[in-house]
Formats: C-alpha cells, sequence, structure tokens
C-alpha cells in the first residue's frame, strides 16, 4: 500500500479526540485501586485500635505526609512517563529529597539511643512483615496504573513499570499506616520502602512486557 | 518552521479537522521518510514500512499529544520507540534465518517501490472481525460517515467508532508482527 493512501484512510472522518477521556480513565482506576486496598486493610488487616491516640504524635503526621509526598510525586512520574516525549524533570530528585529526609529523621533518632533502643526503632514489632503487606496492598493499585499507562503510550517500558509499581508502592503503603503500629523514623525508612520497592522492581521487571504497544 | 505549523495543524486535527489533519499527516510522512532514510539506508523497504507504522501508531496515539507540548519530542519519541523495536525484532528474527536470505533480498527491493510498504492494508483488514472491518472499510476508505456506517452496518454509532479504533490498533499490531 502507498503510504499516502495510508494517510488518506487514516485522516478519512478522524474523530475529535476528547482531551478529557485520559482524566477519567486516571480517576476510574485510581478510585477502583485506592477502594480495593483500603478495603483490604480495614476489611482483613483491620484499623490499628490505638489510631486515635496516635493524632497528638508529630511521628504519626510525618509517617502520613512521607507516604502522601512520595505517592504525589509517583503519580507525577507515572503521568510524565505514560506520554511519548515527556521528561521526567526534578521526579526523581523530589522522591530522592523525601526518603533522604526520612533517613535524617531516623538517624536522629538513632544516635542518642542505646543499643536495644536502636533495635526496637529500626525492627519495631512488625518488621518481618510490613514489606509484604505493603506490596500486597499495592496489587490493585499496581493493575491500576498499569490500566492508565496501557491506555497511553509509555516508551521507556522498564522505567514506566518501575513508576507504575512505585506509585502503586507508596499508595499501599499510605493506606498500610492505617493498620500499621509502628511510628519510629528509622522503621519508616526502612521497612516502608522495602515495601515500596517490591512492586517497583516487579514493574521495572514486567514493564517491557507489558507495556509494549 | 515545522514544529509551529504542524502543532497548529494537529491541534485542529485534534480538533476533528479532517483537512487539517491529513495535512499534518502528509508533511510529517516526508519528515519521517527522511529520518528513517539516514537510519535505515541499508533497509529502504524497511524504512517505508517503518514510516507506515509509525504513522498508525502516531494515529492511534494521538490521544497522548496535549497541544500546550511541544510536538518535536512527542513525535521524536514514537519514532524511535519504533525504530528501536524494529531493530530488536530484526536482529532476533535474523539471529533465526539462513544469513543467505539478507542476499536474496538484496535485489527484491526496486526503488520505484520504495513508497510502498510491503504489507497490503486491504489483506490485512480481510483478518479483522466485522465489527472492525466494517466500520474502518466504510469510514476510512469509502469516505462514509460514522452514522452512515451505523445505517448499513446496523450498529450503534459508539460501536462504530470503538471498531475503528480497535480495528486500527489491531492492524497496527498485525504490521508489527508481520513487518
Amino acid at each position: 500500500m502507498k503510504t499516502d493512501e495510508l494517510v488518506k484512510m487514516l485522516a478519512a472522518g478522524v474523530e475529535p479526540v476528547d482531551p478529557r477521556q485520559i482524566a477519567r480513565r486516571f480517576r476510574l482506576a485510581l478510585a477502583t485501586g485506592t477502594l480495593i486496598a483500603v478495603a483490604f486493610t480495614v476489611g482483613i488487616l483491620r484499623l490499628n485500635p490505638a489510631l486515635s491516640r496516635y493524632l497528638p504524635e508529630p511521628m504519626f503526621w510525618i509517617r502520613e505526609t512521607y507516604c502522601l509526598a512520595l505517592s504525589a510525586i509517583a503519580l507525577l512520574g507515572v503521568h510524565r512517563l505514560a506520554r511519548p516525549g515527556r521528561r521526567l524533570g526534578l521526579v526523581p530528585a523530589a522522591l530522592a529529597l523525601v526518603v533522604i529526609a526520612m533517613w535524617v529523621l531516623a538517624m536522629v533518632a538513632l544516635a542518642p539511643a542505646s543499643p536495644q533502643t536502636r533495635t526496637r526503632l529500626v525492627f519495631g514489632a512488625t518488621a518481618a512483615v510490613c514489606p509484604f503487606l505493603i506490596a500486597l496492598i499495592a496489587a490493585p493499585l499496581f493493575i491500576a496504573h498499569l490500566w492508565i499507562m496501557r491506555a497511553l503510550a509509555p516508551t521507556r517500558l522498564r522505567l514506566a513499570g518501575a513508576a507504575a509499581g512505585f506509585a502503586a508502592g507508596s499508595m499501599a503503603a499510605l493506606a498500610y499506616s492505617l493498620h500499621c503500629p509502628e511510628l519510629a523514623a528509622p522503621f519508616i525508612g526502612i521497612w516502608y520502602l522495602c515495601g515500596m520497592l517490591i512492586p517497583t522492581m516487579l514493574g521495572a521487571w514486567l514493564g517491557p512486557w507489558l507495556l509494549r504497544w | 518552521m515545522n514544529e509551529k505549523r504542524l502543532r497548529s495543524l494537529i491541534a485542529q486535527g485534534l480538533a476533528g479537522d479532517e483537512q487539517a489533519y491529513r495535512q499534518f499527516l502528509t508533511e510529517l510522512t516526508a519528515l519521517l521518510r527522511a529520518f528513517l532514510r539516514r537510519r535505515l539506508a541499508r533497509l529502504p523497504d524497511q524504512a517505508e514500512d517503518l514510516v507506515q507504522e509509525i504513522l498508525v501508531a502516531i494515529h492511534n496515539q494521538r490521544h497522548t499529544y496535549a497541544p500546550e507540548q511541544p510536538l518535536t519530542p512527542w513525535v521524536h519519541a514514537i519514532a524511535r520507540y519504533k525504530l528501536i523495536d524494529l531493530l530488536r525484532r530484526r536482529s532476533r528474527s535474523d539471529l533465526l534465518h539462513d544469513p543467505i536470505d539478507d542476499e536474496t533480498e538484496l535485489f527484491a527491493a526496486a526503488d520505484a517501490e520504495a513508497a510502498e510498504a510491503r504489507f497490503d492494508v486491504a489483506k490485512l483488514l480481510r483478518a479483522l472481525p466485522d465489527r472492525q472491518r466494517l466500520p474502518i472499510w466504510y469510514v476510512k476508505i469509502e469516505g462514509a460517515t460514522v452514522a452512515d456506517t451505523a445505517l448499513r452496518t446496523g450498529m450503534s454509532v459508539s460501536a462504530v467508532k470503538i471498531g475503528i479504533h480497535r480495528g486500527l490498533k489491531a492492524l497496527a499490531a498485525t504490521i508489527r508482527s508481520t513487518a
């Protein structure tokens, strides 16, 4: 077939593109993914009964802000990597900054502590399950992000998959924090991040297969 | 400037202006061809296939272009993605084929046919299910309106639109696997 015939065919009766369609898909995917993640946390893991006692604790709000900030930055990354020719810009630097801020807080908490207290600050009571539960809660969100990306056109598939995984992981961590009894900065700086990195690595691994177009 | 001119053409095209959109694709074709000929100098046939594959991709992904965004990086990212995809496929299939194939192919490509890709869209269309093939045939090839096509096929207007959209996606996938 001649290329100008193809051009004629593609242009024939072309329909206007509704720019709101992508935004609708974003909203639908994120709402559904979040709903399942929160339902799993509240329904199966149960809300932390001590949650209301945490409210006056600054570390509670720091933990929520940490997860929320990472989610927001990661969403921006997904938004950009899902479209051809968009630069990531300051997204990686911003993610690093938030993580480093938590690590600085962790150092501050660990420095004056006795060795026994240090162990407690790092491992808490739930370090063995925290990353895996976050990764599990991330599953519906991971699917949601991949579903968004498949409707768009990522061109750096490994990176796009990783961004989808990290966005899912950080949003899952936010949901998990409703159940999680840990407030120590070293714990959050290590185990929450590990939980986010499990879907990230999965996304980097699967991206080239799942996101091809 | 190409960027400025093409950007206003695609913006009109995204708003549903068929003429502007055809003009956009036509001018883009020439640019893509020059871009790819330089990079695929030894594979002129593949170059034209790839031009068409990229055109279909740009059409199918036009909703990912935001009019406030510069056009050149968007087109370049798509062209680059499809070029790398082709090179990866080739190096993989070259490993499977007897190297003598390359020699027989050496004279198969005539210059006059260079603007013609090796796959035949009409033939590819026949492989699609009716709900995709008919809307593409009536709207895209015969030039009927979506409303007319809906009447002629007994499909709803939105089914016709979805059929075109999915059909072109399927077509792109077939081109990819046969190229």
